[in-house]
């Protein structure tokens, strides 16, 4: 059965959504620069969706680089694999960008380390095949995913795992990597389709083989015309299509890169695999291959420093628990107008005011906006003129929910299905009464849960 | 680190940034506000009042005054006396008072613009809570207040004005000719705007211009006045094939009375329409269908001020029966 992909025919997309400021030009032309190795990381114990993990080194144990120092604490999990050569120091507790307490593992660096370019080589580089896949068992392919603590790099943190596992009752038949990074600024899944095709080209093929899917399918935004091509490249000679996607927020969402290629919706608290497909990041899919390919677990990660209020924005291969602070160093740090620093994009992302704040897996931005980036009109009252309906890529109706948030009213919550919001902040862009609605919707769904729970 | 968090208001320093929190999104639109809405609806309005400024003159001139200064006026007084911000700012009420002037007719005395705008700010809105809140088009309310208080002003008899210079404001309305007498204006009059009647509503080409400029700027919602028109169109189509003799035909039906001026500039009022497509579709349907019952089995030779008014109570019932259904929710 082959599946008609809009999206291969150019300008795919899906039904409403917005068109923010790109600003990809602070740091789409920055190559990916390796930062030195950190005197200290802290790898916090959640970082995933799903259970925390669980430590499996003491206090004053030497940990070599790669080398695992926890497990998943439960099957939706992931382990954690020390970044650096060091020192394990005692367990403390780390807020991340998210504003959670988390507890997290100290490695203090010790001995020598691999940097530079050499890093550079281990994590991307080298050869990556693009056939001989069939000699690796499925099982096989998901141990090494699971083994290796691989989660959604896109920024959600989903643990890869569960995605692949061989489910008979819901067959893969479709694979999309996504490529699409439609938050605006970020560039380092665009980086990373510039400078490690083969590698994601490998781990599609990685992803292909385990779900035995008859469709692999790269979905990239018409604003990466150079990525597309590269891809297109690297994929030459393998069943991977390249599919162009039209340039709108919230393109890269799961929800909404499903709908735009394939015309599927998935069902509203489901999953990707409900409707038969695995969506990975172009991230996650070069973590894959390294893992699969040559058994090395996830360490590091493509972060992009960039915004208005950053002196020199850049996109750098940074290890996982180095403190965001760091990050904003080696970028030359803050100019005298940054306003707000954020962990992520500026729809999505967390802003944060704690610089010991450690990247996780899920961290694919730091951006920093200045004031007049960061610049609001004053909330005025709701007029109804619907603008949140028309953009809303889940076909919500944001201000009823904002109204019954307010109002606590759980029942109006409730029957304009709150819970279906993933908050990618359309309706609050665009709203004229500059309304705060993600903010409302967020009070609100707590509020329903809380009430699911008595 | 050089740069450390500052949370303090305090003045900040040339090198130390002042940086905040605030939950995402962190970018929001800024060519699009509330005031920029109400500004387009004036710019929108502009060739409409030009061709009541250039049919009737000064009676245009005296009527526009009048509800603007007067609805200005009713909103700083009634805000005030609820204790609540002065809005005067975000052209709302201009709005409201633009719309009051042009739906009355330029003969009706100055006094029924001052009721009627009073009535539209107090009864219409302020009541209600203000900008935003209300149930019913202001405007509407305000102009119904004065049609029933002051029939002969403004109601269904033709404006007989002795001292009258301007040809038009001579004549009876095009639609109460036609009801009384069953004589049918030329269509190119009714177009064009050469004929008697409220201010706003004679001129079907200036309510399309600025309708259209409305629709493009995504500030009226094309599905309202698309669905007044479709019914009306529908209805009086359906009027026409059982009575072929009559010559009200459906273009006199469109271009006639204040159908056009309704369905871009009154029904589309977001405040009191519903939100979701298909909702504002069923609300304009509903208007047209309404209009057309009015014209025709009424007392009245017109229909769109009951019309709107009647559709605007229904509208959180609509709002009620077109809940979306959200992506990947299974249908009913």
């Amino acid at each position: 059965m082959a599946l008609f992909f809009k999206g291969s025919a150019d300008g795919g997309t899906f039904p409403r959504g917005v068109h923010p400021p790109e600003w990809k030009t602070y740091s789409e032309d920055a190559a990916i620069e390796v930062v030195p190795p950190p005197q200290k990381v802290m790898l916090p114990l959640l970082q995933n969706v799903g259970a925390p993990s669980k430590p499996i080194v003491k206090p004053k144990a030497m940990v070599a680089f790669g080398e695992k120092v926890a497990d998943g604490g439960a099957f939706v999990s992931a382990p954690l694999h020390a970044p650096i050569a060091g020192k394990v120091l005692k367990t403390g507790v780390i807020t991340l960008a998210n504003g959670r307490h988390v507890s997290a593992i100290p490695i203090k660096g010790d001995g020598e380390q691999l940097s530079g370019r050499a890093l550079y080589d281990e994590i991307l580089g080298g050869e990556w095949p693009k056939d001989g896949f069939e000699k690796y068992d499925i099982q096989e392919i998901v141990d090494a995913i699971q083994g290796a603590g691989i989660v959604g790099l896109g920024g959600a943190a989903f643990p890869t795992h569960v995605k692949y596992v061989p489910n008979e009752k819901k067959p893969i038949h479709t694979v999309l990597i996504n490529g699409c990074e439609c938050e605006p600024y970020l560039t380092s899944d665009y980086r990373l389709m510039l400078e490690a095709p083969e590698a994601i080209v490998s781990g599609a093929l990685v992803a292909g083989r385990a779900t035995g899917a008859k469709e692999i399918v790269i979905g990239i935004e018409d604003n990466k015309p150079k990525a597309v091509e590269t891809l297109r490249k690297a994929a030459a000679g393998t069943s991977i299509q390249v599919a162009v996607l039209k340039t709108k927020y919230p393109q890269g969402s799961e929800k909404q890169l499903i709908l735009a290629l394939t015309g599927k919706e998935v069902p509203v608290g489901g999953l990707p695999l409900d409707v038969g497909i695995a969506v990975s990041n172009v991230g996650t899919a070069t973590a894959m291959a390294r893992a699969v390919l040559r058994g090395k677990p996830l360490t590091h990660r493509v972060v992009t420093v960039t915004g208005g209020g950053i002196k020199n924005p850049k996109n750098l291969l940074v290890p996982i628990g180095i403190s965001l602070g760091e990050l904003i160093d080696f970028c030359g740090g803050l100019t005298g107008d940054a306003a707000r620093m954020i962990s992520g994009g500026p729809m999505m992302g967390f802003s944060f005011t704690d610089l010991n704040s450690p990247v996780t897996k899920g961290t694919s931005g730091v951006t920093i906006l200045t004031s007049a980036e960061v610049k609001k009109a004053e909330e005025t009252t709701c007029v109804r003129c619907g603008r949140c309906v028309d953009v809303c890529p889940m076909n919500l109706v944001p201000t009823k929910l904002a109204l019954a948030s307010r109002h606590k009213d759980i029942e109006l919550a409730k029957r304009y299905n709150i819970m279906a919001c993933f908050e990618c902040g359309s309706c609050a862009y665009i709203c004229p009464a500059s309304i705060p609605l993600v903010q409302l919707v967020r009070t609100g769904k707590a509020v329903v849960i809380a009430d699911g729970k008595k | 680190m050089a740069e450390k968090t500052k949370q303090s208001e305090s003045a900040p320093e040339k090198a130390a940034p002042v940086l905040h929190v605030a939950p995402s999104p962190h970018l929001s639109s800024t060519d699009l506000t509330t005031r920029r809405m109400m500004i387009d609806v004036l710019i929108a309005l502009a060739p409409v009042v030009a061709m009541a400024l250039y049919v009737f003159q000064m009676y245009a001139v005296k009527q526009l005054l009048v509800c603007v200064v007067s609805c200005l006026a009713a909103e700083a007084l009634f805000t005030r006396m609820r204790g609540g911000d002065l809005t005067l700012t975000d052209y709302s009420v201009s709005v409201t008072g633009v719309i009051l002037a042009l739906s009355l007719p330029g003969t009706a005395p100055w006094y029924v613009g001052v009721i009627a705008s009073f009535a539209a700010v107090g009864i219409g809105k302020t009541l209600f809570g203000g900008l935003g809140m209300n149930i019913f088009n202001p405007a509407m309310v305000g102009r119904a207040f004065v049609m029933i208080a002051f029939a002969t002003a403004l109601g269904a008899s033709g404006y007989h004005d002795p001292a009258g210079t301007v040809d038009a404001v001579t004549q009876a309305t095009p639609m109460d000719v036609f009801k009384q007498s069953g004589v049918v204006a030329p269509l190119w009059d009714l177009f064009f705007g050469f004929t008697n009647g409220s201010l706003g509503e004679t001129s079907a080409l200036a309510c399309i211009i600025g309708g259209i400029y409305l629709c493009f700027r995504r500030t009226a919602s094309w599905e309202i006045p698309v669905g007044v028109v479709g019914a009306v169109v529908v209805l009086a189509g359906i009027g026409n094939l059982l009575n072929p003799g009559s010559q009200w035909t459906v273009l006199h039906h469109l271009a006639g009375g204040s159908l056009l001026f309704g369905a871009f500039f009154i029904a589309t009022d977001p405040v009191s329409s519903p939100l979701t497509p298909k909702g504002k579709l069923i609300f304009g349907a509903g208007i047209g269908a309404l209009i057309m019952l009015l014209r025709v089995y009424s007392g009245y030779p017109e229909g769109v001020m009951f019309a709107v008014l009647l559709m605007n109570s229904v509208t959180p019932l609509i709002n009620r029966w077109t809940i979306p259904r959200p992506l990947g929710a299974v249908a009913g």
